[in-house]
């Protein structure tokens, strides 16, 4: 592959430094510069250390000040071949959309090199259809602001719109430097959402905890709600589901894949 | 000391009975003998001897007071007093009279159930009075009143018999006038002052006698006897005759309300929680029995017993041990102990029960103005002072070793004094203290040293400022830092009777919806913008004009936050926002909540704000204070030269007899060492006195230079900013 000034956007796959492809590998040794934005999503499996030793490349870790609000680097790709690597696929962080516009403005020529993601290992690991998923949301952290709390409610409206049009929801759970968002924390904070503004019934329906998807010892555990906030999931990251109805065999994988409790994949079948 | 326990044991055992209760203030223009009054008070109740009384000024019992003969602190005595055989318990606080300290009288207001309004007979109602009675009719708190230094008018300004009528007439006549003024519901229904049925009192406070309408029916001694007395200098004997506390007493105990009479219409003033709960019956029934709701009056930090708080106690029974909650705060406190006041010394007793004033101590994250209570209710109403800080000055502690203990300390002071705005800067060490004027300043920091032992330096004083806009700008596009959230926000001056509104706390967020919007509409304010008003700080409103648009609701407070963060402090020179309307107009929210959170929208709507003032023609404000100067007449030239080589107008001139009364304004920068100049501008014949005025535009031609000063002070690039310097691209 000829590399000529180029700024390329590299996804690193799903949970270590073997998880990028082949073509990536090959980017990340020839290019000149070999950035990593580890705050929109993390490789549980590797450290900074773990990928410069594998690549055999320096790599340059960037804040979100260096990617959201003052992205000096991306000048140096004007003149040389400059690496970004992502964890999952580079373009699913709409920050990423917006660098990409950013560095095109500055007649940057660039390129994507896709890697896996999350939702179709999801999709994997569960059972669960592919193309029964609706929108996807994000489950914050509450917050403070001018002295009250705020949980927002968000997600738990789109898992609620989805499950009206009988779909699948992805929850992502919130990341911050310091904590990651558990499956725990997450259904947690969706169904205080729902004591407040729903029915007060979500906790007797189904869902599903993912932990460390893509790792050797990634973790399923389909429950009802109440049940799921209390599963231990271990390490991060995590993340979860709230299923529409099931079609018969989605029931039986989550039973498979799952430990679904039978007598709630009858309830949620079609 | 026996003896004040005595009496606290007879207070406690009075303390029940609601009915012989009078919670009372002593308020007036300074110098018109409060203070002099309570002594006389304190004497007819047997706390201090009757020969030092008008004397000895009991309350004003801090060095600072007694070496400056002036009230500073508002203080609190309970006391017993017999009055038709029946004994009474008087829970009096003394206010101070100087602007200042204005602060004191609201807080007091609220503790009260009624007022001692004292006038200088020579004086008159002077502008503090007017100020001192608006606040107590505000509360709710009943008026009587008492004329003070007959004396003086008779013996110093020689008045002859039929002219001491006269004008004593006048004086009572100006004071219901105001009353009428600003009440007239209450003014008809039994509030107008009248010396006939004995809610007027006539006397000399310093000569320990006084006199009334229906005291002249059971003594035999009237205008003329007193007038004889005076002349002939023998008031010792008229005070024998006609002790003032007897003719005070008489008003007091018969026009003013006990706790049970004034909660009932009081509790509607001061508490809009819902009247028919548990707790409002019982807050108007002033129900010892009932959930406990103390409102904190004032807060003091003993230097052993850590914070006492004094308050008033509307239902419930306080007393040791009781875990209560307060408002504002998630863990609750536990009383340690319950006393009552005594001037200087506090009284500890066993309990306290519903209409009394308490000082309990153990309810350390109590602030002034605080709810507390044994279950969630809805807080007691803000206290809301008249007067805004208009004076500042750096604070340093002298000895590096102190820098952590000056920042505790001023902690303390700041919840000791809400007039004082305290900024603390620990980076620096340089802390800024806000104030009601000079004196005030003067006084908080010759305490920090003297009571909590911390050598400070100050800076001299500097006027405190505001930053406001005269012209339109927007929609300004505020960006969020990771680019995807987007606020597009209008600015303007907001409506001058709009300001006064929210000023005044006319207009709040809790108040029923269409009341609102019609008061606002009633200012002159667009129907649109009054509907779709979100919030307001201080007096710039935040108004949202979009519709529809998706996830805005759970953003609001975000945008609210970055809205106040750029109100609190300017885009000019990081002074206060004041009289700014700012529109949101349209949003652009992010899909996902993770990325449109506080650290995405909080900037991103404060320096569309920030930009925005700079845009629409910004300005600064400052701080003007009207003035009122008594001349005689040949002493005016010096005077108005004085107003007018301050920057001053003169808004009104009367003649009274021989005197000129000006009324000016003045920007208080420019009052700095007027005392001085206007004593020898008019040979020391000059009576003045100042309140705040609230803040103008400064002229053009002065406005750069001053933003200069500010920020070069302020540690900041003295040069104006520009609206660039807050987008960031
Ligand atoms: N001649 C005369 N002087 C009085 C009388 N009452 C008070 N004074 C004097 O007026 C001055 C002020 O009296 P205070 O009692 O300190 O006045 P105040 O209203 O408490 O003053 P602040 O608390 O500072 O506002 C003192 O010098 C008193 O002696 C009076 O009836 N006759
Ligand atoms: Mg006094």
């Amino acid at each position: 592959m000829q590399l000529l000034a180029m700024l390329f956007f590299v996804g690193l796959g799903l949970y270590d430094e073997r998880d990028i492809s082949i073509k990536g590998l090959d980017v990340v040794r020839k290019a000149d510069l070999v950035y990593v934005e580890f705050y929109t999503s993390r490789l549980m499996g590797a450290s900074i250390e773990r990928l410069e030793e594998f690549y055999g490349r320096k790599v340059v870790p960037l804040s979100r000040q260096d990617v959201e609000v003052d992205p000096a680097w991306l000048s140096k790709a004007e003149h040389s071949n400059v690496a970004f690597l992502v964890g999952g696929d580079p373009m699913i962080s709409t920050t990423h959309l917006d660098l990409r516009l950013r560095a095109l403005d500055m007649g940057i020529e660039t390129r994507i090199i896709h890697a896996s993601t999350i939702l179709p290992a999801v999709s994997g690991l569960t059972g669960l259809q592919n193309y029964r998923f609706g929108r996807s949301t994000s489950i914050p952290f509450p917050y403070t602001a001018r002295g009250r709390r705020v949980v927002p409610e968000t997600p738990y409206h789109v898992a609620m719109e989805n499950r009206r049009l009988n779909l699948h929801t992805l929850l992502y759970l919130d990341l911050q430097e310091e904590r990651c968002m558990t499956v725990n924390d997450g259904v947690e904070i969706l169904l205080e959402v729902d004591r407040d503004r729903g029915d007060g019934l979500l906790g007797s329906t189904l869902g599903v905890g993912i932990a460390r998807a893509g790792s050797e010892d990634a973790t399923v555990r389909a429950d009802r709600l109440e049940e799921l906030v209390h599963h231990p999931f271990g390490g991060p990251l995590h993340i979860l589901v709230i299923p529409a109805k099931l079609h018969f065999m989605e029931g039986r994988a989550l039973m498979a894949l799952a430990r679904a409790p039978e007598e709630i994949v009858k309830e949620a079948e079609i | 000391m026996g003896k004040r326990k005595k009496i606290a044991e007879r207070v406690t055992t009075l303390m029940d009975k609601p009915e012989m209760i009078r919670n009372i203030g002593i308020v007036a223009h300074i110098d018109h003998g409060k203070t002099t009054l309570s002594d006389n008070l304190l004497a007819g109740a047997g706390m201090i001897s009757m020969d030092l009384a008008g004397r000895q000024l009991f309350m004003d019992f801090d060095e600072l007071e007694q070496a400056r003969g002036i009230t500073i602190d508002a203080a609190n005595v309970s006391m017993v007093h017999e009055f038709d055989g029946k004994e009474y318990l008087i829970n009096m606080i003394d206010t101070p009279g100087h602007v200042d300290f204005g602060g004191d009288v609201t807080r007091a207001m609220r503790a009260v159930d009624g007022a001692v309004v004292v006038v200088d007979a020579v004086e008159g109602a002077m502008p503090q009075t007017e100020t001192v009675l608006r606040q107590a009719i505000r509360e709710g708190v009943r008026p009587v009143l008492f004329v003070n230094k007959v004396d003086r008018m008779i013996n110093e300004l020689k008045v002859e018999k039929q002219e001491m009528a006269l004008r004593l007439g006048h004086v009572i006549d100006n004071i219901n006038k105001l009353i009428r003024g600003m009440d007239e519901e209450k003014y008809k229904a039994g509030w107008r002052l009248d010396a006939a049925n004995g809610s007027v009192a006539f006397g000399s406070a310093l000569y320990n006698w006084a006199i009334s309408v229906p005291q002249m029916k059971k003594t035999g001694i009237g205008f003329e006897e007193v007038f004889d007395y005076c002349k002939n200098d023998n008031m010792k004997e008229l005070a024998l005759k006609c002790p003032l506390y007897v003719a005070v007493n008489d008003m007091v105990i018969r026009f003013l309300p006990s706790p049970l009479q004034a909660q009932k219409e009081r509790v509607r003033v001061v508490w809009h929680g819902d009247w028919d709960s548990k707790v409002g019956k019982a807050m108007a029934a002033c129900d010892p029995n009932g959930p406990v709701a103390f409102m904190i009056t004032k807060v003091k930090v003993d230097p052993h017993a850590g914070e006492v708080a004094t308050g008033r106690l509307f239902s419930g029974t306080l007393e040791r041990g009781m875990e209560l909650m307060i408002s504002g705060i998630s863990n609750t406190n536990r009383i340690q102990q319950t006393g009552i006041m005594m001037g200087a010394e506090r009284v500890e007793v066993e309990r306290i029960p519903a209409g009394n004033i308490a000082a309990v101590t153990g309810l350390r994250d109590a602030i002034v103005g605080s709810t507390v209570s044994t279950e969630a209710i809805t807080p007691f109403e803000m206290i809301k002072h008249v007067s805004e800080p208009v004076m500042t000055v750096a604070i340093e502690a002298k000895n590096m070793r102190d820098l952590p203990k000056l920042v505790e300390v001023l902690r303390q002071v700041a919840k000791e004094d809400p007039t004082l705005q305290i900024n603390i800067n620990e980076e620096t060490g340089e802390h800024l203290m806000a104030g009601m004027g000079e004196l005030h300043l003067e006084i908080v920091a010759y305490r920090i040293t003297r009571d909590k032992g911390v050598e400070i330096k100050t800076t001299p004083p500097i006027v405190v400022y505001r930053e406001s806009v005269v012209g339109k700008a927007g929609p300004v596009e505020g960006k969020s830092p990771n680019h995807h959230n987007r606020f597009y926000i209008e600015f303007e001056p907001l409506e001058a009777g709009v300001v006064d509104l929210l000023r005044e706390g006319k207009v709040d967020m809790k108040m029923d919806e269409v009341q609102r919007r019609q008061m606002l509409m009633g200012e002159g304010m667009d129907k649109d913008e009054a509907r779709n008003l979100v919030n307001f700080f201080g007096t710039n409103m935040f108004i949202n004009m979009t519709k529809g648009i998706q996830y805005l609701r759970e953003t609001m407070e975000l945008i609210l936050e970055g809205f106040e963060e750029a109100i609190r402090n300017g885009p000019i020179c990081r002074e206060p926002v004041q009289g700014v309307k700012a529109k949101l107009m349209d949003v652009k929210l992010h899909e996902d909540a993770i990325h449109r959170g506080p650290a995405q929208v909080i900037p991103a709507v404060r320096q569309a704000v920030q930009a925005g003032i700079l845009l629409a023609d910004p300005t600064l404000l400052e701080p003007f204070q009207n003035v009122f100067i008594q001349v005689p007449q040949d002493q005016m030239g010096g005077a108005m030269a004085e107003i007018q080589g301050r920057r001053g107008i003169i808004l009104n001139m009367e003649t009274e007899g021989d005197m000129i009364i000006i009324k000016a304004k003045v920007p208080v920068a420019a009052m700095f060492g007027f005392a001085g100049a206007i004593r020898s501008a008019t040979e020391g014949r000059a009576m003045w006195s100042t309140e705040f005025a609230g803040f103008e535009p400064l002229p053009a031609n002065l406005l750069l230079e001053a933003v200069k000063q500010i920020r070069t002070r302020k540690g900041l690039k003295p040069d104006m900013p520009k609206p660039s310097d807050y987008l960031k691209a």
